[in-house]
């Protein structure tokens, strides 16, 4: 554990304690008539003591790190751009993976655009992101036809609004398996 | 627990009441040129039995309006209401500094038809300038209000009226996860909205046969991308491209004998293309590794105009139907796209980023530049009016898409703003041939 990580943690600690305590005031008070002014502890449980961070109990199972990569099924790109940012690597190997190893799936890739500009250039924007996502997929050794592209540009918004926010969210590529 | 299943139960009554409720336009103008023409339209009389159906007077008041060429007296402001030529006093029009004045009433004329007579004067001449007796159903008076406005528009400004006109759009209804997506037809003014197709998976890029009897449009129904051409009059339609890939964009050649339109095929890289209807025989227009899409013909039916990214940004090319060296059109900012032609040849009205802005501009084909048109900030889908007065166009507000439109010499500018729905890709019929 790293000394950052540690001073964070016992100034938690303290800070529940303070917490814990104010939790029973009445109790305090009463205490603290006696003569001796006893010192008072108050039991944690255990969410209280660790938080989000509590130990977890028994043996690690072997979990398959790209079944959980898998879940990640939308990427997202920047304003005007079809380049796959680097934090999707991992993610889609695991899925190049996955239809490598299970050559009969076909998976369909949705490209979608912001709300801004022309409908069908839009539609060619979005086709450019699911061809992008393809090309990525095939280079991992994955059979083009296991893929399918559709662009919807923007006639399927994720989420509606004009804003920043929102057209971020709306230019991406979903990838769909079948169900 | 009750509370939800009564939500559930509203939401599934107000779902089965939507289709009955229309999505009618109605038009606000707003802004008007100073030098509009002063017209009086004097509500029409009716001779025969009960009421009519629709205030005819009212349709040509607010179609001359919606010219932005002419502005309309209040009918409060009237002193009299003639319904005959004898009962006109131009003096008493005069002095309420109306320019023209238009008269008419409406004559029974056998079982289930009119007949309108309608008169208009120039006032400050001292002039008749028509006369007219206009046979109708009984159930299209709306439609003869049109006529009656298109007839006095081309006598009072040599343009022939677009009123009698009808545009097609797009609406999209979002109930929590589900949309509708809906094509309709409308009067140009946007009154009598019909839907002519409906599905929950999107409809977009309509486009008008140039005789106006039939629509081409996308349709994703079946999940991916394909191009119908459906008939208005009997609802039939038929799917004519359905390839691999992208298939958008179609756009009717000047005689209506092929499609141009846009395939991505399995790859992905979109393309130009030309299908002969008649024989579905389909020939490679551009052949560029950038998008190239969204062609509109030139109306002499020699040249396709398109949107290209092939120097980065999307720009106007124009090609010649061999195909070969397609010319670069537009230079003005780095997004110009959905380029569309008025029917002169002269304009091209495009989609262009106006400094963060998305707005519909003018491209003047003869000198070069281009102009402005709109302020919104995305302003989209730029269709002539087919006498090339006007630009009808789709813009948002309260963050729903809704029909605008603007004379092409930028100077009127009107919202036809609908009470549902989210509009979008409205496209001006031609003539009716």
């Amino acid at each position: 554990m790293s000394m950052q990580k540690l001073a964070i943690l016992l100034l938690s600690a303290a800070l529940i304690a303070g917490c814990a305590k104010k939790t029973k005031p009445d109790e305090a008070a009463a205490d603290a008539v006696g003569a001796d002014d006893p010192f008072l502890t108050q039991p944690l449980s255990g969410d209280e003591l660790y938080g989000d961070g509590r130990p977890v109990e028994g043996e690690f199972g072997v979990t398959d790190t790209p079944e959980s990569l898998l879940g990640r099924t939308v990427i997202y790109f920047d304003f005007d751009s079809s380049s796959i940012r680097s934090e999707y690597a991992q993610s889609l190997a695991a899925h190049a993976r996955n239809l490598s190893d299970n050559s009969r799936i076909v998976v369909r890739l949705e490209g979608h655009t912001d709300e801004r500009g022309s409908r069908e250039y839009n539609i060619g924007l979005g086709e450019r992101r699911a061809q992008a996502v393809r090309r990525a997929l095939m280079l991992q050794g994955v059979r083009g036809e296991q893929i399918t592209t559709v662009s919807y540009g923007e006639e399927r918004p994720a989420v509606t609004g004009s804003d920043e926010e929102a057209w971020a969210m709306n230019r991406r590529v979903e990838i769909v398996y079948p169900r | 627990m009750t509370a939800r299943i009564f939500c559930l139960f509203l939401g599934l009554a107000m779902l089965a009441i939507a289709p009955l409720a229309r999505a009618e336009l109605r038009i606000e103008i707003t802004r008007g040129v100073s030098e509009a023409v002063p017209i009086a339209v004097v509500p029409f009389g009716f001779e025969a039995e009960g009421r009519p159906a629709v205030d005819v007077a009212a349709v040509v008041d607010g179609n001359l309006a919606f010219s932005g060429r002419f502005a309309p007296m209040d009918r409060r402001d009237m002193q009299s209401q003639p319904t005959r030529p004898e009962q006109v006093r131009l003096e008493d029009w005069r002095r309420l500094k109306a320019d023209i004045v238009v008269i008419g009433r409406i004559k029974p004329a056998g079982a289930g038809r009119y007949e309108i007579e309608f008169h208009v004067f120039d006032v400050f001449r001292g002039q008749a300038l028509m006369g007219y007796s206009l046979p109708v159903a009984a159930d299209n008076l709306r439609g003869a209000g049109h006529r009656i406005a298109d007839m006095i528009f081309e006598r009072l400004t040599g343009v022939p009226g677009i009123f009698s006109t009808r545009i097609a759009y797009v609406t999209v209804d979002r109930h929590e996860n589900r949309q509708r997506y809906r094509l309709w037809l409308a009067d140009a003014d946007g009154a009598r909205p019909n839907a002519i197709a409906d599905s929950a998976q999107p409809i977009m890029s309509p486009a008008w046969s140039p005789d106006g009897r039939r629509i081409a449009y996308v349709s994703f129904e079946t999940g991916v991308s394909r191009i119908f051409v459906q008939e208005l009059a009997t609802g039939r339609r038929e799917a004519v491209s359905s390839a691999p890939g992208i298939n958008g964009a179609p756009a009717w050649s000047p005689d209506g004998s092929r499609l141009a339109m846009v395939l991505g095929g399995v790859d992905g890289n979109l393309d130009v293309w030309i299908l002969t209807l008649a024989n579905r025989e389909l020939r490679r227009l551009t052949s560029h590794p950038a998008i190239d899409t969204e062609p509109s013909w030139a109306p002499d039916g020699r040249s396709i105009y398109f949107t290209s990214d092939r120097a980065g940004g999307p720009q106007v090319y124009q090609v010649g139907l061999d195909g070969q060296n397609p010319r670069r059109i537009t230079f003005e900012g780095n997004y110009n796209a959905r380029p569309r032609i008025s029917p002169d040849g002269e304009q091209l009205a495009v989609v262009h980023n106006d400094r963060g802005n998305f707005r519909i501009g003018v491209h003047d084909l003869r000198r070069g530049g281009l102009r402005v048109l709109t302020d919104g900030r995305q302003d989209e889908s730029p269709s002539f009016a087919p006498n090339g007065s006007m630009i009808i166009y789709a813009t948002r507000e309260g963050g729903r898409g809704v029909l605008a439109a603007v004379s092409t010499d930028g100077r009127v500018r009107q919202r036809i703003a609908s009470t549902e729905g989210d509009v979008r890709e409205p496209v001006w019929s031609p003539y009716a041939r």
